[in-house]
């Protein structure tokens, strides 16, 4: 891209943020003609402040002249002497005073040395540095979220009136009845643990928690052992908390056990350890491994075949997801595992986010060619934008 | 009821503040992040005791009712009741009593189940290379072209192979992986956006 599309972009891009730094971006970042360079100075766009930054670009025909590097200085207004900031590359494009003061306005000067003559451009305007409340560069997500958000609402509006949703068959979410059935047929326990890699924070262990109540909800129902361990305690009290509740709803509050909702240790391999010992003791007829896995996926999936479970596993992992694939008898891949919570329970609210979640997919295919064929085209502003170079 | 709007409100308070401080590069707004991120380790650090004191009443009543494996209770309780009077009396600093115990018990115990693994990966790939129908063979005849292209002797046989095994991981892999990647990403986003609106409650139990 020329300096020229560059410089065009920029202002299109930078539309968005507040008024007032659009303008002082404007007045500050006016591009200034010498005989060698066209160079701008202006308030670092997008940051928290506390940054000035110097662009610069040969003129057309001034490429044959050999300049290695240029020395940047910077005034404030009650001095008269310049301070040398630094030397830099001419082919590096760009320099980033951040050694400043938000509000305090700075002079730029560019020096170029050679050995016969001394070149100097400064600039005449004045530049200030302020922190911007809104990141531009994170416009793109910004326009995800709000993408997702409309698909939400506009799916939902769609099946207002009780028009079926039609979800494709996941298996993985259909065994967890056969899981469940067949523990209870053999007389173990069923084992469902989220992984070590992840915190409360996390969506797969919400998405995990949501499969959780579901699995807890059949467990009381048929009147099954239902083992939850884990590696931290405040995913130990949300599992507390809905498989609780899941008793309570199928009217089995009594054969609810507080004991089979355990903490084991914070150490990954500790965890690994813990969970290996339960289930060579207990030897649990079904095992749901989902959740956020890292190097234990493997140890615990190996181990639960070993004892003939019937595995149930998912993750966000892609790594761990292969490993969960050789060893496990279902893996939820991708956004299945996030899909679980409409799957299984029918809400129509949740429904339509993973209704949803399939328009987004189609739209980013879609951007995706786009992309391709703008590049392909030499048109890279669309994808510069979004990231994609 | 309010046991369940209170958290709902909170939770959606909270998910907004969240996703509106990530599009902010502002002092403010990373300072009211960090200050959120203080109190997340606090509560971390009161959850971390509770999770410690209903490890040892598990393991207690285990013990006390002589359930099945009660063994196992008591070398639970031993480990974590000594690393603690240890941590707590003399220091987890260098040369320290809990420190020895560190390098020379529990780092040689993870050390051993992490080594566990080596084994693992072996007897699941023998069961996920089985040859048992089209799928499988494909993820055979990819694996042995990754296997031999990764090793000196796979250039020795052909210098296409390395080429080959190169192109497997670059293109259809990596075309996998990344759609698996944008589904995850997707499911993130709507599962997180679902939690903030109050239209997933399932994490606080059952509706």
């Amino acid at each position: 891209m020329s300096f020229g599309e560059k410089v065009v972009w920029r202002c299109i891009v930078r539309t968005y943020p507040v008024l007032t730094s659009v303008l002082f971006c404007l007045l500050a970042g006016v591009a200034l003609s010498g005989d060698l360079l066209s160079y701008s100075v202006y308030d670092t766009p997008s940051d928290g402040g506390g940054s000035i930054t110097l662009e610069w670009e040969m003129l057309p025909g001034a490429e044959s002249i050999r300049i290695d590097s240029l020395v940047i200085f910077r005034s404030i207004p009650e001095s008269e002497s310049w301070t040398r900031l630094a030397a830099v590359p001419i082919e590096k494009g760009a320099f980033e005073d951040r050694e400043i003061v938000d509000g305090v306005s700075y002079s730029y000067k560019i020096v170029n040395y050679t050995s016969d003559e001394t070149s100097e451009w400064i600039c005449p305007y004045r530049v200030e540095s302020k922190a911007q409340w809104f990141d531009s560069d994170r416009i793109p997500v910004l326009v995800g979220v709000l993408l997702c958000l409309l698909a939400m609402a506009g799916v939902a509006i769609a099946h207002r009136g009780g028009k079926p949703f039609h979800i494709r068959p996941i298996r993985g979410l259909e065994a967890v009845d056969e899981a469940v059935g067949r523990a209870t047929e053999m007389g173990k326990p069923v084992l469902f643990t989220p992984g070590w890699g992840g915190d409360i924070q996390r969506p797969t262990t919400i998405a995990a928690l949501n499969i959780l109540g579901y699995v807890a909800s059949k467990t009381a129902s048929y009147r099954c052992d239902l083992l939850f361990p884990t590696h931290d305690p405040v995913i130990m009290a949300a599992a507390e908390e809905v498989i609780h509740e899941a008793y309570i709803e199928a009217g089995q509050a009594d054969l609810y056990k507080a004991d089979n909702v355990f903490y084991t240790t914070s150490s990954q391999l500790g965890y690994a350890a813990a969970v290996d010992g339960v289930i060579t003791r207990y030897e649990p007829a079904a095992i749901f491994l989902l959740g956020t896995f890292e190097g234990e996926a493997l140890i615990l999936a190996e181990t639960g075949n070993s004892v003939g479970a019937m595995q149930i596993a998912g993750t966000d992992s892609t790594i761990q997801l292969s490993f969960f694939m050789v060893a496990c008898d279902y893996t939820l891949i991708g956004e299945e595992l996030f899909a679980a919570s409409g799957y299984l329970t029918g809400d129509a609210k949740v429904l339509s986010s993973v209704l949803a979640q399939d328009y987004m997919k189609i739209l980013i295919v879609a951007v995706l060619l786009a992309g391709a064929v703008l590049v392909t085209l030499g048109m890279v502003g669309l994808a510069d934008w979004i990231g994609m170079t | 009821m309010l046991a369940k709007k209170i958290p709902i409100a909170v939770c959606f308070l909270f998910g907004l503040f969240g996703l509106a401080q990530y599009f902010s590069p502002h002092p403010a707004a990373v300072s009211a992040y960090s200050t959120v991120l203080d109190w997340v380790q606090i509560i971390f650090a009161f959850t971390l005791l509770v999770g410690v004191v209903s490890l040892l009443q598990i393991h207690l009543g285990r013990v006390s009712r002589r359930e099945k494996f009660w063994g196992y209770s008591i070398v639970t309780i031993v480990g974590v009741l000594v690393m603690a009077f240890f941590g707590f009396a003399g220091g987890t600093g260098r040369g320290t009593a809990f420190m020895w115990m560190f390098d020379n018990m529990q780092v040689p115990i993870q050390s051993t189940v992490f080594a566990l693994l080596a084994f693992f990966v072996a007897t699941a790939a023998y069961r996920g290379f089985r040859l048992r129908n089209i799928e499988a063979g494909i993820l055979l005849a990819a694996a042995i072209i990754i296997m031999l292209g990764r090793v000196p002797v796979g250039e020795m046989i052909s210098a296409r192979i390395p080429e080959a095994a190169e192109w497997i991981l670059n293109v259809p892999s990596m075309s996998a992986k990344r759609a698996v990647l944008i589904g995850i990403g997707l499911g993130s986003i709507t599962t997180a956006l679902r939690v903030i609106l109050g239209i997933e409650r399932s994490y606080l139990g059952r509706n």
